[in-house]
């Protein structure tokens, strides 16, 4: 009976390509549809993860001015010292490391090639609060920061722009006014959505204030990486270097902090949220397209429910028994439902691939979002198959051949 | 299934069938009383309305009636469930519509083979039997048309040949000459004397046509659910 069923679906399955055609398209593009959206939602949140993790996460970066970023209000504004770098690290509890930051733009030649480029002064434990790994060659040492050495490491986009395919290891670079020999290459962290992190060249805070500056307020540093220790509270810290610094640079009670601290958890617990909301946006929209699927389904079942309910007192009146009708309709709502689940996970696997690559997120394969777009698909397509069937299966022979 | 040499193969007694409930109740048959004989050619004759069309649906097991006993070869059809009178109808009786009820887009031989499907035939009997009752309604040549490439009278004859592929014991035919012609009308009608009287199917006929009526040796007539006259022609 089973095979006999089966045989006579495929056969209507054949005799009605159409209808069949337009049923699995619509299971099919609901299909694809969700699973490439939270895929590729998943895929977006994970790279901006990614990228917020590569700034550091308990980075605390003091600045001097009100806010963030703008010049003209650390216009007029005391900058901070290297003693300011000293007393925050001996003074205050919870600190890992600190590194006093001079950056300048300066132009940097090497050969025919030459830009300008953002020159970072600061100390070896830069790399570590930054999180900078080394391509190639090594970082400056505690040596080269006693010693003033003429000696840089550059990150990848400066590598490309003045070398090519070169390799730069020890090579000598023009920055400014001196000359100084390429020690390191770092890994590249790519866009992060704040500039190009890449474009950096970093050498010992000594070197960049004797050699690269000339003498004017060579001890002044424009910023202060701070990174905190795991498990410490940022705001406590905060609170705690904010009135570390505003006894040092002798504000009063009534004047504002001309200084401010960035916190980059901060940073990525805002833009961890609104990734988060981004993906339940997308899940929104998928679960609307998997819906008006089905109801592409439900359209098509319900058109054809007239010609189908004469079709099945024809089978009766003939012989049929209502139960081996409901299993061919059963078994043909199966089979379409499947087909176009199946071709929906094919085609999405293609599209996550392809659109991964072009809006250059990672595409993680998300079996559990497969199986739950297959499974609703499976589910919509058998309910709206064979309720109609079952309902025409329950009447009289004659009143299913009667049916206008 | 072979007919008892004795009792009639067809015998109902007092069968009424109403539609609706209360005071929209409307009673299409009130109490009919007939047999019939193996073998027989029966046209059920009366006016639109007069019940003939629902007295088919009964005999033929497509409907069933309210009250009062039917027999089939001895068998109390009244007391069948919905898949045993499926059954009955896939082993003892054949159909033949007004509006030939043949599946779209689907060819004469799958049309005449798909009565054999649910018998559990195999595929070369199936096929062979087909072509056979094909043949004998004149349609040799048209195994692979659909019914939207046939003519009304084609398409009718497929039905037949559907209907006798299975060898039933008995033909009913309502209206079957109701959407032809009258030089197809004859063709029809004279497939259906053949059938009777080479095979010994019996036939019932429902009509309202005088002279498809001519073609039976009986005939019924039957007025506001009642049958009014039953004549033997001899």
């Amino acid at each position: 009976m089973i095979w006999n069923a089966l045989a006579i679906a495929v056969r209507e399955i054949g005799r009605n390509l159409t209808r069949a055609f337009l049923t699995v398209l619509g299971i099919f593009i609901g299909v694809a549809a969700i699973i490439t959206m939270v895929t590729l939602g998943q895929g977006a949140t994970l790279a901006v993860k990614a990228q917020i993790s590569s700034l550091g996460n308990n980075l605390l970066t003091l600045r001097p001015g009100a806010g963030f970023g703008s010049r003209a209000s650390s216009a007029g504004v005391p900058h901070f010292t290297e003693k300011d770098a000293l007393s925050i690290e001996e003074q205050i509890a919870g600190i890992a490391s600190v590194a006093p930051v001079r950056t300048a733009m300066l132009s940097t030649i090497y050969l025919q090639n030459a830009r300008a480029s953002s020159v970072t002064g600061t100390t070896p434990v830069y790399f570590q609060i930054n999180k900078w790994n080394l391509a190639d060659g090594r970082f400056f040492n505690d040596a080269d920061l006693r010693s003033g050495s003429a000696v840089c490491v550059i990150g990848n986009t400066v590598r490309t722009e003045l070398f090519g395919i070169e390799n730069p290891i020890g090579a000598k670079i023009r920055i400014g006014k001196a000359s100084c020999e390429v020690i390191g290459l770092l890994v590249a962290k790519g866009q992060a959505g704040m500039g190009d992190q890449d474009d950096t060249i970093v050498m010992p805070l000594s070197a960049l204030q004797r050699r690269m500056i000339g003498k004017t307020s060579s001890h002044d540093i424009s910023q202060i990486s701070i990174s905190a220790q795991d498990g410490t509270d940022s705001s406590a810290l905060i609170t705690e270097i904010t009135s570390l610094m505003r006894q040092r640079r002798n504000l009063q009670r009534n004047q504002d902090n001309n200084f401010n601290i960035f916190d980059t958890r901060q940073i990525a617990e805002t833009l961890g949220s609104t990734t988060q909301l981004m993906t339940m946006l997308l899940a929104a929209v998928a679960g609307v397209s998997l819906l008006v699927g089905g109801i592409g389904i439900m359209n098509i079942m319900l058109v054809s429910v007239t010609e189908r309910t004469r079709e099945i007192g024809i089978r009766l009146a003939i012989g049929a028994t209502a139960s081996e009708v409901l299993l061919q309709f059963l078994v043909e709502a199966v089979t379409l439902s499947c087909v176009g689940g199946l071709v929906g996970m094919i085609l999405a696997f293609g599209l996550c691939a392809g659109l991964a690559r072009i809006i250059q997120v990672p595409f993680n394969f998300n079996l559990q979002i497969n199986l739950v777009a297959f499974l609703f698909a499976a589910v919509v397509g058998v309910v709206f198959g064979y309720t109609p069937a079952r309902r025409a299966a329950r009447l009289n022979p004659i009143d299913a051949l009667r049916h206008e | 299934m072979t007919t008892p040499e004795s009792g009639p193969l067809i015998e109902l007694h007092g069968v009424t069938k109403t539609y609706g409930l209360g005071d929209a109740a409307f009673q299409a048959l009130k109490g009919i009383n007939l047999t019939v004989q193996s073998g027989e050619f029966v046209a059920i004759m009366g006016v639109s309305g007069s019940g003939k069309s629902t007295l088919m649906n009964v005999l033929g097991c497509l409907d069933t009636a309210t009250a009062g006993t039917y027999q089939y070869q001895g068998i109390a059809v009244e007391e069948l469930d919905a898949n045993e009178r499926s059954l009955l109808r896939r082993y003892a009786l054949g159909f033949v519509f007004q509006g030939f009820n043949l599946l779209a887009r689907t060819s004469s031989l799958d049309n005449v083979e798909l009565p054999l499907l649910y018998r559990g035939v195999s595929r070369k009997e199936r096929h062979e039997r087909a072509v056979a009752a094909l043949t004998s309604v004149g349609l040799p040549t048209k195994l692979r048309s659909t019914p939207a490439e046939l003519s009304g009278g084609q398409q009718q004859r497929v039905a037949i040949a559907r209907a006798i592929v299975t060898e039933p014991s008995t033909l009913f035919a309502d209206e079957p000459t109701g959407n032809l012609d009258s030089v197809t009308t004859g063709d029809v009608m004279q497939l259906l004397t053949r059938l009777n009287q080479d095979r010994g199917i019996t036939v019932l006929v429902v009509t309202h046509d005088d002279h498809v009526a001519t073609f039976a040796r009986r005939t019924v007539v039957i007025k506001d659910g009642l049958i009014e006259s039953d004549l033997v022609r001899t």
